[in-house]
């Protein structure tokens, strides 16, 4: 929205001056978003890694860490997001069975191939079994990296799944102190925070501006821009994000007659980029996602004074964003996220878009699709894999929701 | 002693059955009658999982236990399962998913006929005992949906280091403290007594040591058990509502008792078809079964002289062959860490160093993997087991495909072939060894 674009037009300037120059139209800005999204070998987090002689890179997978920890570090936070649609899986099929999605298999082929083999850390997050027994074969695969199965509470009161919290995060701050060799300081966590409280503005301001005029804002677009996030270093993310922001807000773009649409499921493995093209070629204009919670999980900013690990941790436990893999303890919250995200948004229906054998999108679904239901939501449903090629049938499904809502909605 | 029973399903095939099994039925009907007649007897029920089952908890408050996997298995036993997960399907459910809840949801749908053919009861809590598995939790959040009951989250941390931490015994024991109890009590109406706790820790410590006894019979040659097909009957009264409670000791009792005389007079496991005859083959068994097909999947086995040895699917509710007892002198924290130990909520190291153990303890042939369908949490990454096992150990490894409950997953002939030529593979590394020698 426009209050938030001006709330952060005079941001504290982080950035290096290596994100795009100043004054450039969206069409470059999003040209490079494409370079970073496109570059399998991730050049530009080698390039960073390659600059000095202390620098280290750790991964982590959907849907959330801590990144706050790890720049606390001085290393880069690297999202690892599976190979999409243009990676060729030769080693990784060998690992799954049929029956399991793809993103850890071309995660494992990004492993075995080498791309990753500049990674010195990798923190595969609490969200599925798929992922959390990935954890296991990533350390068996490879014992010379730094791998955590980063666990988070499913009990929300502060002095139980808050205490277990802060001391997760504890256990991790002292093993990235150890990496580095010196142990992470509370300053140096406090400065990280403040420096994703940032970004995370920035995220939401992007996210608000696409709300408010989604012809501005293509949801290819938001997406890239989200997505360079999880390569770049923040600070040079947060300089992308405001730039992109001030670019999209001069130009004018031609407002089609696309119903506006909330698309959920796609938190962990990626859709194609051409899926999401696809929605808003069909006629949908996508008013919010949970496409890389990473980005904004933690939807307040985390306070500066006082413990930053309890604060981070009362962070996560009161103000984070609902999804699949987190438990909801109250069964009359159960889905309302997604009505509010409709409310907030002005959305005038929900796509489901779940990956293939996603347990926790996919049993998530029918709770989520009775509370849509009774809140007089329209919705849709399809599955995708991060390869799916074939965009027609997809097309086709999100055009007619599209027309039924322009057609019906009113009746 | 051995006892023949005839089952209704399959009048013109007597099935042979040992004292124990004929034992355990009874238990295991008494306590669905239990369940079914809550209504009428004013009990009340808690519904939890395997993995993670406070049994002597919920004993402590008076609760019946029900636990929706077995009703599954029990499901798919009898057939049933495949129109169950069907009609799931027809109400929304994703053919991607869990099949253990897709049968329990398409149950419910159906009017939720126990294997008594009486109604189960709606439980009066969901205990989520969210233990080595995420889609426990979705599972629950399905049943809260439908029964509308108070769900008790009890969040088990995983063991992704290879270890139990401080923090997660800490965490574990403060959500038995401060939620799980209080809101057991305020369900049941009945005051939570430390002591009785303790008993039934004592208990259950007895019975478990009966039950190691005779998993350990199967070091012998040739193994009075198999420790797979045959073991999942032995875990059937400790994984259930069994765990902490005389029943349970006096079947573990009478169990060690009857493998020892099996031990002793040198005979082989019983299968369905009566004494296993030569055994040929020592296997160790990775995964869950099958279950709409078990006694075709195992016959698949004994008809080769394929005994298993060792399994971890029998540990999904316990891995106490490596030591674990429950001990009432740390009441709660001992169930903490029987959570966070069972066999699922082990890393993937963790899982690939006790099975290749298990081929040198038990002097096994090689690996066999089951991979299900259905369940990640078993699933994802057992390939990489079966070639790290199989570098560890030297034997061969192999790997058949099924589900637990869903008969469209369930190939005879691809399973039946796999084996063959898994036991030529193993016979050919004999003879290697041999000529070797």
């Amino acid at each position: 929205m426009a209050a938030s674009l001006n709330g952060h037009s005079n941001g504290s300037g982080h950035g290096n001056g290596s994100a795009s120059s100043a004054g450039a139209g969206t069409a470059d800005i999003v040209a490079r978003a494409q370079a970073l999204f496109d570059d399998l070998s991730f050049t530009a987090a080698r390039a960073w890694k390659d600059a000095g002689p202390d620098r280290k890179v750790v991964g982590y997978m959907p849907i959330y860490v801590p990144r706050e920890v790890i720049h606390a570090a001085g290393f880069l936070p690297l999202g690892i997001l599976g190979g999409g649609d243009q990676l060729e899986v030769i080693h990784g099929d060998a690992y799954y069975q049929s029956y399991i999605c793809r993103i850890p298999r071309s995660t494992i082929e990004l492993g075995v191939s080498g791309r990753l083999d500049f990674v010195d850390g990798m923190l595969f997050p609490s969200i599925c079994d798929v992922i959390r027994n990935l954890s296991g074969m990533w350390k068996t695969m490879f014992p010379n990296v730094y791998v955590r199965y980063f666990d988070v509470p499913q009990n929300y009161r502060d002095d139980i799944g808050g205490n277990y919290y802060v001391n997760e995060l504890s256990e991790l701050m002292h093993d990235l102190g150890t990496l580095r060799g010196r142990p992470i300081t509370d300053e140096e966590l406090r400065a990280s925070i403040a420096v994703y409280n940032e970004n995370r503005r920035l995220v939401r301001a992007l996210y608000d501006f696409r709300a408010e005029r989604p012809w501005q804002v293509p949801a290819a677009e938001a997406y890239l821009i989200l997505r360079a996030g999880l390569v770049l270093p923040v600070e040079e993310h947060t300089a992308l994000i405001r730039e992109y922001l001030a670019a999209a807000g001069a130009e004018e773009r031609p407002k089609r007659d696309n119903c506006r649409v909330v698309v959920t499921g796609l938190f962990c493995e990626q859709p194609p980029l051409n899926l999401i093209k696809s929605l808003e070629l069909a006629g949908c204009y996508v008013v919010d996602d949970d496409l890389l919670l990473v980005t904004r999980w933690l939807t307040e900013d985390v306070p500066l004074e006082g413990n930053p690990l309890q604060n981070l941790a009362l962070a996560f436990l009161h103000h984070s964003e609902s999804t699949a893999a987190k438990y909801e303890p109250n069964l009359k919250e159960k889905g309302q996220h997604l009505v509010r995200a409709v409310k907030r948004s002005g959305a005038e229906g929900v796509i489901f878009a779940s990956p293939s054998f996603c347990d926790p999108a996919l049993l998530d679904r029918p709770m989520l699709q009775h509370v849509l239901k009774d809140a007089g939501i329209p919705y849709i449903a399809f599955k995708y894999a991060e390869n799916s090629g074939q965009m027609q049938p997809i097309r086709e499904q999100a055009g007619t929701f599209a027309d039924s809502i322009k057609l019906w909605s009113g009746t | 002693m051995t006892t023949i029973v005839t089952p209704k399903a399959a009048p013109a095939k007597e099935v042979v059955k040992d004292d124990s099994m004929v034992k355990q039925k009874e238990m295991m009907a008494a306590h669905y009658d239990r369940l079914t007649s809550a209504s009428e007897t004013g009990a009340k029920v808690v519904s939890t999982f395997v993995p993670g089952n406070l049994n002597e908890l919920i004993m402590c408050f008076d609760l019946l236990n029900n636990l929706p996997e077995v009703n599954a298995i029990q499901s798919g036993l009898r057939r049933q399962s495949g129109a169950y997960v069907l009609e799931a399907e027809k109400i929304g459910h994703s053919e991607d998913v869990c099949t253990y809840v897709k049968s329990d949801v398409g149950m419910m749908a159906k009017g939720n006929i126990g294997p008594n053919g009486k109604k189960l009861p709606n439980p009066d809590a969901l205990l989520l005992s969210y233990t080595g598995c995420f889609t426990f939790m979705k599972w629950f959040e399905l049943l809260r949906e439908q029964y509308k009951c108070e769900t008790i989250m009890l969040h088990t941390p995983y063991m992704g280091d290879g270890k139990i931490t401080p923090n997660m015994v800490e965490y574990m024991v403060k959500q038995i403290k401060e939620e799980v109890i209080p809101k057991l009590e305020r369900i049941s109406g009945v005051k939570f007594d430390i002591d009785r706790l303790r008993e039934y820790l004592k208990k259950s410590a007895k019975a478990e040591d009966d039950l190691v006894h005779v998993l350990k019979t199967a070091k012998n040659k040739p193994s009075p058990i198999d420790a797979y097909f045959g073991g999942i009957y032995y875990i059937g009264p400790i994984f259930g509502a069994f765990r902490g409670t005389e029943d349970a000791i006096d079947y573990y009792r009478f169990l060690r008792a009857e493998c020892e005389a099996r031990l002793a007079e040198g005979k082989g496991p019983v299968t369905p078809d009566g004494d296993m005859g030569k055994e040929r083959y020592r296997l160790v068994v990775e995964g869950p079964p099958n279950y709409t097909n078990f006694r075709q999947f195992w016959k698949m086995f004994y008809d080769e002289g394929a005994v298993v040895v060792a399994s971890s699917y029998t540990k999904v509710g316990g891995v106490y062959d490596l030591g674990f007892r429950h001990d009432p002198d740390k009441p709660l924290e001992t169930l903490a860490e029987y959570c966070l130990g069972v066999y699922t909520n082990r890393s993937l190291p963790m899982r690939i160093e006790m099975l290749a153990n298990y081929i040198d303890e038990y002097q096994a042939d090689g690996l066999l993997i089951n991979s299900i369908k259905s369940c990640n949490s078993f699933s994802a990454g057992q390939l990489l087991i079966m070639r790290e096992v199989e570098k560890r150990t030297g034997k061969p490894a192999a790997f058949v495909e099924s589900d637990l409950v869903d008969p469209r997953y369930f190939s005879a002939a691809n399973i039946k072939n796999r084996l063959e030529s898994y036991f030529q593979m193993i016979e050919q590394r004999r003879a290697g060894g041999r000529a070797a020698a």
